[in-house]
């Protein structure tokens, strides 16, 4: 008779109890991937069939963003520094590889804030949520893969040896941007100032990430190239992707580390934050 | 099987806060002290808090039903939210046993673009079913919901009612043993009302079943024991329906009286009473086949002649359900410009039980006999309410005729 599974809702923190709260996140994560996917099947069917164009604008943007630094470069007023690759070629890989950073750091508010009524009237577990959103961002990058071979046979370029590696530092960059997706998601669903900050923050941001252009070496700009996490990430990849080299390795690997840690902080928090939010954001 | 304990709700409560801008601030101090593992600090309330829900307590097992009944804003909708564990209690325990299946947001997860049955899965995943599970009763949910023809149509081209008989159809799949239910019977049509109560009442036997509902008649027919909650405290708790529907009712206060019409008459004293005068409640009794009684001291106008005088009842939604008039016995009331009195009586109530209230009209006499000026129409005058046995709560007519049963 008391083979029924029991839960039991009390006031105190589920902190207080470490070892069952850590059985009931891996429990709950093994328990939505199905749910993950059903959703991430449905964003993904749905996105695009009230369109004309479909999945022509999965490219488009990056395409348009190519083209401008290209154009902006042939007429001198971008100086890029020095490039070990042909510049449309670097500027592609630097901006796919910087939108997976940046919808991966938008992904955790979004598909919370989407799912807000789900989320205030039904129990299922919580991480399928953000599972979906991952699950989107991946295949949105993996759907842009082909802008990347296009532009490798058109410059001729010959994949490294090291290209299987840019998979991990793919990776981990999206590991980084959703890492401070999730962190900031408790107080973005409470207050929009996050989600409107983040979208400002993001493209001053990119600035001083070697995106379009190679990082100077001296200067401010140079210092604040080297406090950005990214930075180590998006070289070590793109290094790895399309050169053959690593010349910026332990910094990222320290980077990476670090994310994986928070990765795991910012998942207990989101866990432990869903009641108060259910609680505060009606719905 | 039975005596199984599935919920158990010990002194449970919950506080809300009234102005947003606090309840955020709230929420993030809470979750911070949540972060941090803090305790303290649920059992006071800060400025602009209150509680919805008030030390709760009840138990309820395998085949029973609760009737959780009460006002807009009573802590119901609350109190079930904490039952399947999307909020936590602020005070007290609550104790959840087996699979808890929710009949709340019905259609949850459904994207309106996609088709009616791409929108089954996400529907049933989101409600925990596999999609093995998913494919074995695809067949029965299209059935159960009636929509074999539009299942490949998107759902924004449904009606609302279609949706939601969607929604439900899937949701009614979920076999669990503690069914929790919010509002969500009033969909559809006579047939699919039906169809789902059927269901309700079968699944009702194998679980353990809160029913938040304001449908008096469905509450009564499928209730065993009953709640009623008033500004988050539980104000009756019995297995009697007939008596937790009587304290819903009384949990309704006197509107105020709205007069239109000329004003050349005016009411200077009304009595509403069922039964004996003698009786003196705040608001009346009248008891099913017993009669209404009416008192009235009024006055007309100089020029006004003579006036006839219509009763109209309603009923609790505000829908007219009986008349009666002075003009149709031929009665007319000749001023005599001082102050009338009338008593009017209306016997045999055959109201089902619940509280209606009455309206007074005064039309003066034409000159052909004919209706006149309106000279006063008291809309909500007086309430009364209206009593009888459990059989008759579950009407869902206003009125229960009698009848010879050969």
């Amino acid at each position: 008779m008391n083979t029924l599974f029991k839960s039991v809702y009390t006031p105190e923190s589920a902190i207080r109890h470490p070892i069952k709260l850590l059985r009931e996140m891996f429990r709950d994560l093994l328990a939505s991937r199905e749910l993950a996917w059903r959703l991430f099947v449905r964003d993904v069917s749905a996105r695009y069939r009230q369109s004309f164009l479909g999945y022509l604008w999965a490219f488009l943007p990056p395409i348009v963003g190519t083209f401008t630094f290209v154009l902006l470069n042939r007429s001198g007023i971008l100086n890029v520094g020095n490039m070990p690759l042909p510049y449309p070629a670097y500027v592609m890989i630097g901006t796919l590889l910087w939108q997976v950073f940046a919808d991966a750091i938008n992904s955790p508010i979004k598909a919370v804030t989407a799912a807000k009524t789900m989320l205030a009237k039904i129990n299922f577990p919580r991480e399928a949520i953000l599972i979906s959103g991952m699950l989107e961002v991946l295949f949105n990058f993996t759907i842009r893969l082909v802008l990347l071979i296009t532009i490798f046979i058109c410059y001729g370029i010959v994949p490294p040896m090291t290209m299987p590696l840019a998979l991990i530092g793919v990776f981990a960059i999206f590991c980084l941007g959703f890492m401070i997706g999730i962190i900031l998601t408790p107080i973005g669903l409470l207050y929009t100032d996050i989600g409107q900050a983040l979208s400002m923050v993001l493209s001053f941001w990119m600035l001083f990430t070697p995106v379009v252009y190679t990082p100077p070496t001296t200067g401010i700009l140079a210092q604040l190239t080297l406090l950005n996490p990214v930075s180590p990430l998006i070289v070590t990849t793109r290094e790895w992707l399309a050169i053959g080299t690593a010349s910026n390795l332990l910094p990222a690997l320290i980077v990476f580390l670090v994310t994986i840690v928070l990765l795991f902080v910012g998942w207990l928090l989101y866990r432990l934050a869903m009641p108060i939010l259910v609680e505060r954001m009606g719905g | 099987m039975n005596n199984e304990v599935l919920i158990r709700v010990d002194g449970v409560s919950k506080k809300f806060c009234r102005s947003l801008k606090k309840s955020l601030w709230y929420g993030l101090k809470d979750i911070a002290s949540e972060a941090v593992g803090r305790n303290g600090g649920h059992d006071h309330l800060r400025s602009e808090e209150f509680w919805a829900v008030n030390d709760v307590s009840f138990e309820l097992q395998r085949g029973e039903c609760l009737g959780l009944i009460g006002r807009n804003g009573a802590g119901k909708t609350t109190l079930l939210k904490m039952l399947n564990g999307l909020i936590k209690p602020d005070k007290g325990q609550i104790e959840m046993r087996g699979r808890v299946g929710a009949l709340i947001a019905l259609g949850a997860g459904f994207n309106p673009i996609l088709t009616g049955r791409e929108n089954i899965y996400v529907n049933a995943a989101v409600l925990g079913l596999s999609k093995k599970q998913t494919n074995n009763k695809l067949e029965e949910i299209v059935e159960f919901a009636e929509m074999n023809e539009f299942i490949d149509a998107p759902v924004q081209s449904y009606s609302s009612g279609m949706a939601v008989r969607l929604g439900f159809a899937v949701a009614s799949m979920l076999e669990p043993d503690v069914l929790l239910i919010d509002e969500v019977l009033a969909v559809g049509d006579i047939g699919f009302q039906t169809k789902c109560f059927n269901l309700l009442n079968k699944q009702s036997h194998k679980s353990a079943v809160v029913f938040v509902s304001h449908a008096m008649p469905q509450v009564a027919r499928i209730a065993n024991k009953i709640t009623v909650m008033e500004n988050g405290l539980v104000i009756s708790q019995s297995n009697d329906i007939a008596i937790g529907i009587e304290h819903y009712n009384d949990s309704f206060k006197n509107e105020e009286v709205a007069v239109a019409g000329s004003g050349k008459a005016v009411i200077e004293r009304i009595r509403l009473y069922g039964g004996n005068a003698s009786d003196d409640q705040s608001i009346p009794i009248v008891h099913y086949g017993g009669d209404l009684t009416i008192e009235l001291d009024y006055r007309l106008a100089a020029d006004v002649q003579a006036c006839v005088i219509a009763v109209g009842i309603f009923d609790q939604s505000m829908r007219m359900v009986a008349q009666s008039f002075s003009r149709a016995s031929g009665i007319y009331f000749e001023n005599n410009h001082e102050t009338i009195k009338t008593k009017i009586v209306i016997p045999r109530i055959p109201f089902a039980p619940g509280l209606y209230n009455a309206t007074l009209g005064f039309t003066e006499k034409g000159q052909l006999g004919q209706w006149g000026e309106h000279l006063a129409r008291y809309e909500a005058l007086k309430s009364f309410k209206v009593i009888g046995n459990s059989v008759l709560s579950s009407s869902y007519a206003p009125v229960v005729l009698e009848a010879t049963w050969l």
